[in-house]
C-alpha cells in the first residue's frame, strides 16, 4: 500500500461513495473507459478460457474420477475417486505403477542427456555464425535452422530408414568395420553396456545386489539401465532439430552484446576465451535461462517422435510419461490414470523448472535485494512512519471527509 | 472507517472470483447441454429395441480400411443399401479408428456403425458403447466368431469377416533344400526338423511374428491359453503354456527360427517376403502384400502343425459395431445383414482377402480361393482373441516381455502376466 494514486484514480477503481462535482463525471468516464477496457481483452479472455482453462479443469477433475470415456465427464454417473489414480501410479504396487516409474526413468535420462547437448550445440553454433569473418552467413543460418521448421513426422520417417538396419548408417558403420545394432529393436541400455565394456558388471547376467533391490515397482538394475539404443536415436533426432531454434535464440542475444565492452576487455589484455567466459556469457544470462526453461518443458513432453517411430518399444525403453498418458486413455480407456499422469508430470516440470531458475538467478541482483532488506529491518521505525504518511496522504487526497 | 485504497485494491481483487464463476458457468454449461444427453440414454441393455428415428434414417459408417479395394467394396454395398431401402449411408475412412471413435463416444455424437476390433471390444461393451444386436440368422456365424463377440452371454455385434494364421513356405527354397509334399510339417518335431534343412547362411528356416499373437497358437496346439475367456479367469501359469513357451524358445535358440527385427523386418512378412526367412506364420493378409510388394516369391500354405495336444491356430476377427447412443439403430442393423450377406461376403474376399463369417459362405469361398483350404479349416479349431475386459495394458507388457522371448525364462514372463492381468481384473 506504499503507492501514491491520484484522486480520480482512486475513486474511480473503489466505485463506493460518489464524490461531488467534477468528480463525478471523471468517474464515468473512467467506468466506461474499464468497460472497454474489458471488451477489448475479451476476445483473448474467451479463447484463453474455453480452450485452456476449461480443459484443464475438465482434466484435473478426470483425474480425481472414474470416467470412463462415455459421455460428458461431469455427467452424474461420473463418481469422484479422490487420490485413487494417483495412488495407482506412485504407491500402489503393480503394471501401472511399474509402467509409469518406467516411462519416468526413460524420460529421466532423455532430459538429461537432451537438454544439455541442444544448448552447447546451439550456443557453438551460433558463436560460429556470429563471427565477423565468416562467409556466406545467410546459408549456414539457413542451413542449420532447417531442421526446426520441418516437420517432426517427416523428419521422423527419414531416421526410420537412416537407421534402419540395412540403412545409411549402418551401411556406414560397415565401411568402418563396425557391426551396427538393429537401432530401432535394441532395447540394452547404454549404461549396461557401458559398465559391462568396462568389466563393472555382466549384463547378461546382473549382479543380484542390484536386481533383488525393487525401488517404486522397478529394479535398481533396471533404474540404471541408462537409455536405451532405440531411445539414443530418438535423442540424435531431438537434439538435432531443436538445435536450429535455441541458435536463432541465442544468436538475437550474441548481436545485442555490445562491441564496446568485448573490445574494452581485449584491450585489458583478455584472451578470447577469457573474454567470452566472462564478458559474452554472463550477458547471455537471460537466453541461457530461456533456453534451458524450453528444452525442459519440451523434453519432458516429447511425444511425437515417439508416436511415430517406436510406440514405446522396444521393451517399454522408448515409453514417456506423455506417449503412457495417451495410450492409456485412448487405447485402454482409463482416462482417470492417463489425466492423473498429465498432472504428476505438470508438477515435475513445474518443480524442475523453478530450482533450474533459481539455479541461474542473478546472483548480484539477489545480494543486492537480501542487503536492501536486511537494511530495512534494521530501521523499522523508519519504514512504520513512511507507511503511515503514505496512508494519511491517500486518505486526504481522496477527499477523506468521513474523519 | 476504511481506507479507500484497500478497498480499492479489494475490489480489483473480487474481479478474480467473477471471472473464475463466469468460466465454472460456462463450464456447467458445457456440461448441462450436449453431451449428458448421450450418457443418459444409456446404452448396453439387450432388452431395448433399436433406436430409430421417423423419415429415412442418414447412416454414418466409419471404417479402418486396408485400402482402396477394402473402401470401393464397402462403399458400393452400403451405397446399393442406401438405394434399396431409401436411406442414406455416408462410409468415412478412419486414420486412427480407436482414437477417432474413442472421441465420438466422449461427445455423445460416435458414427452409427463402425468396425470393431476383437481386442478392442470387451473395454467398449463394458463402457456401454455398443448397442447389443442379434442378426436373425445368427446361427449362421461361426460359433468361435459368435464368443469371440460375447462378454457375459451377451453377443454384442456381427462378426464382419475373419483371417486365421498358417505357415507359408518358399517354394523355392523348399525345393532347393530337396523338400516334397510330404514333409510338409504336421508336428512341433517336424517343424523343428524342417526349419533347421532350409536354414542357409543367408536365410532363417522360419520367422516368427513377435507378441502374444503368434506365440499364442503354439499354447493352443500344446491345450492351453492365456486366459479361459468363458470362465473369466487368466491360466498363463499352466504348465502346459509353459512348456510351448519353452518350445518356441528352443526355436529360435537352435537358430533356425528368427523374430523379425533379427532379420530386420517389421513383420514375419517382409522377412518371408524379402526370403531372409523360408517360412513365416502369418494371416490371411500375407496373401496382400505378398502380390503388392513381392509378386516374384512362389509360396505355398499349409496349416499350422499340431502340437502334442493337435490342431490349433489364432483367430483374428472384427465385427460391425452400433452404437448405443445412435438414433439409427434399427436401421443399422439392417445394413449389417446387407453387409454380411453370403454374396457379399465373397465379393469382399475377392477384393480385399477377407473370409466370411458365415458358415453358408464357406463352399463357395473354398471353391473360389482353393489354395486359402489351410485358412478357412482353421476357423473350426481356431481360437479367438482375449476379450477380457481391462486388460489392454497388461496385453502390451506381455507382448513387450515377450520381445526377449530368446533369453527370457518363460515362466517369468507368464507369471508376471498372471499377477498384471489378475490384478487388471479385479478392478
Amino acid at each position: 500500500m506504499s503507492t501514491v494514486r491520484t484522486p480520480s484514480e482512486a475513486s474511480a477503481t473503489t466505485g463506493t461513495r460518489p464524490p461531488e462535482g467534477p468528480l463525478r463525471t471523471s468517474k464515468g468516464r473512467f467506468g466506461d473507459r474499464n468497460a472497454v477496457g474489458w471488451l477489448f481483452v475479451s476476445p483473448t479472455l474467451i479463447v484463453l478460457g474455453l480452450f485452456l482453462f476449461v480443459p484443464i479443469v475438465m482434466a484435473l477433475w478426470v483425474s480425481f474420477s472414474d470416467w470412463n470415456g462415455r459421455g460428458s465427464p461431469f455427467a452424474g454417473t461420473v463418481g469422484f475417486v479422490g487420490l485413487d489414480n494417483y495412488t495407482r501410479l506412485l504407491t500402489d504396487e503393480g503394471l501401472t505403477r511399474s509402467d509409469f516409474m518406467t516411462s519416468m526413468r526413460n524420460n529421466f535420462y532423455y532430459v538429461l542427456l537432451v537438454v544439455p547437448a541442444q544448448t552447447v550445440f546451439a550456443l557453438f553454433l551460433a558463436v560460429v555464425l556470429n563471427n565477423q569473418l565468416l562467409k556466406a552467413k545467410g546459408f549456414f543460418r539457413t542451413a542449420f535452422y532447417f531442421p526446426s521448421v520441418t516437420s517432426s513426422v517427416a523428419i521422423s520417417l527419414v531416421f526410420l530408414f537412416l537407421f534402419a538396419g540395412t540403412g545409411v548408417v549402418n551401411t556406414g558403420l560397415d565401411l568402418l568395420g563396425i557391426d551396427g545394432p538393429i537401432w530401432f529393436a535394441d532395447s540394452r541400455g547404454l549404461l549396461h553396456l557401458l559398465g559391462d565394456g568396462l568389466g563393472f558388471w555382466d549384463a547378461g547376467a546382473p549382479p543380484a545386489g542390484l536386481t533383488s533391490t525393487s525401488i517404486l515397482g522397478l529394479s535398481a538394475w533396471q533404474w540404471l539401465s541408462g537409455p536405451s539404443v532405440a531411445l539414443s536415436v530418438i535423442m540424435m533426432l531431438v537434439v538435432w532439430t531443436t538445435t536450429g531454434t535455441f541458435m536463432l535464440l541465442f544468436l538475437a542475444a550474441l548481436q545485442d552484446v555490445p562491441v564496446e565492452v568485448e573490445e574494452a576487455a581485449r584491450v585489458d589484455g583478455a584472451s578470447r576465451w577469457q573474454s567470452f567466459k566472462a564478458v559474452t556469457l554472463p550477458h547471455l544470462r537471460p537466453t541461457m535461462l530461456l533456453v534451458i526453461t524450453l528444452g525442459i518443458i519440451g523434453t519432458w513432453q516429447v511425444f511425437d517422435q515417439v508416436y511415430v517411430m517406436t510406440q514405446g518399444g522396444p521393451g517399454k525403453t522408448t515409453l514417456t510419461p506423455a506417449y503412457l498418458s495417451y495410450s492409456y486413455a485412448f487405447e485402454s480407456g482409463q482416462w482417470g490414470v492417463a489425466a492423473a499422469m498429465a498432472f504428476v508430470l505438470f508438477l515435475i516440470i513445474f518443480v524442475l523448472t523453478s530450482l533450474q531458475r533459481y539455479v541461474l538467478r542473478d546472483k548480484d541482483e539477489a545480494k543486492d535485494r537480501k542487503l536492501e532488506r536486511q537494511a530495512a529491518r534494521r530501521r523499522p521505525d523508519l519504514e512504520a512512519r513512511r507507511a503511515h504518511s503514505t496512508a494519511v496522504l491517500g486518505n486526504q487526497q481522496s477527499g477523506g471527509g468521513s474523519l | 472507517m476504511t481506507n479507500p485504497l484497500t478497498r480499492a485494491a479489494r475490489s480489483r481483487r473480487a474481479t478474480v472470483p467473477v471471472l473464475t464463476l463466469a468460466a465454472l458457468s460456462l463450464l456447467a454449461a458445457c456440461g448441462g447441454g450436449g453431451f449428458d444427453d448421450g450418457a443418459a440414454a444409456g446404452g448396453g441393455d439387450a432388452s431395448a429395441p433399436p433406436a430409430s428415428a421417423e423419415g429415412p434414417a442418414a447412416l454414418r459408417v466409419l471404417i479402418a480400411s486396408s485400402g482402396d479395394a477394402e473402401t470401393a467394396a464397402v462403399t458400393d454395398a452400403a451405397q446399393a443399401w442406401a438405394e434399396e431401402s431409401g436411406n442414406t449411408a455416408e462410409v468415412v475412412v478412419a486414420t486412427d479408428i480407436t482414437q477417432e471413435l474413442t472421441q465420438g463416444f466422449a461427445g455423445g455424437s460416435p458414427p452409427d456403425l463402425f468396425y470393431v476390433d476383437a481386442g478392442a471390444f470387451p473395454d467398449y461393451a463394458v463402457n456401454g458403447n455398443l448397442y447389443p444386436y442379434e442378426l436373425d440368422d445368427n446361427d449362421d456365424f461361426y460359433p468361435s466368431l459368435r464368443e469371440t463377440f460375447t462378454l457375459d452371454g451377451t453377443q454384442y455385434c456381427a462378426p464382419k469377416d475373419f483371417s486365421t494364421l498358417a505357415l507359408q513356405i518358399n517354394t523355392a527354397s523348399w525345393e532347393a533344400a530337396g523338400l516334397t509334399d510330404a514333409d510338409i510339417p504336421t508336428t512341433w518335431e517336424e517343424l523343428q526338423t524342417v526349419a533347421d534343412t532350409l536354414t542357409t547362411p543367408d536365410q532363417a528356416g522360419l520367422v516368427i511374428g513377435g507378441g502374444r499373437d503368434r506365440a499364442g497358437a503354439f499354447l493352443v496346439q500344446n491345450g492351453g491359453f492365456w486366459v479361459d475367456g468363458a470362465e473369466g479367469t487368466i491360466t498363463a501359469t499352466d504348465e502346459t503354456n509353459v512348456e510351448a513357451l519353452a518350445y518356441v524358445q528352443g526355436l529360435l535358440d537352435s537358430g533356425s527360427a528368427v523374430l523379425p527385427p533379427d532379420v530386420d523386418s517389421g513383420w514375419g512378412g517382409e522377412a518371408f517376403g524379402t526370403q531372409r526367412a523360408a517360412m513365416t506364420m502369418e494371416g490371411n493378409w500375407i496373401r496382400g502384400a505378398m502380390s503388392n510388394d513381392y509378386p516374384d516369391v512362389a509360396y505355398t500354405v499349409a496349416e499350422l502343425p499340431e502340437g502334442p495336444a493337435g490342431k490349433g491356430t489364432l483367430l483374428f476377427t472384427q465385427c460391425w459395431g452400433i452404437a448405443a447412443d445412435s438414433p439409427n439403430q434399427a436401421a443399422a442393423v439392417d445394413l449389417v445383414s446387407y453387409l454380411t450377406q453370403p454374396d457379399q461376403q465373397i465379393t469382399n474376399a475377392e477384393a480385399f482377402g477377407v473370409m466370411p463369417s458365415r458358415q453358408s459362405a464357406e463352399e463357395d469361398y473354398v471353391a473360389a480361393f482353393p489354395d486359402d483350404a489351410p485358412f478357412i479349416a482353421g476357423g473350426e479349431y481356431g481360437q479367438g482373441p482375449v476379450t477380457l475386459p481391462g486388460l489392454v495394458p497388461a496385453l502390451a507388457d506381455l507382448d513387450s516381455q515377450l520381445e526377449r522371448i530368446k533369453t527370457a525364462d518363460p515362466a517369468g514372463i507368464l507369471e508376471s502376466f498372471q499377477t498384471n492381468a489378475e490384478a487388471a481384473l479385479q478392478q
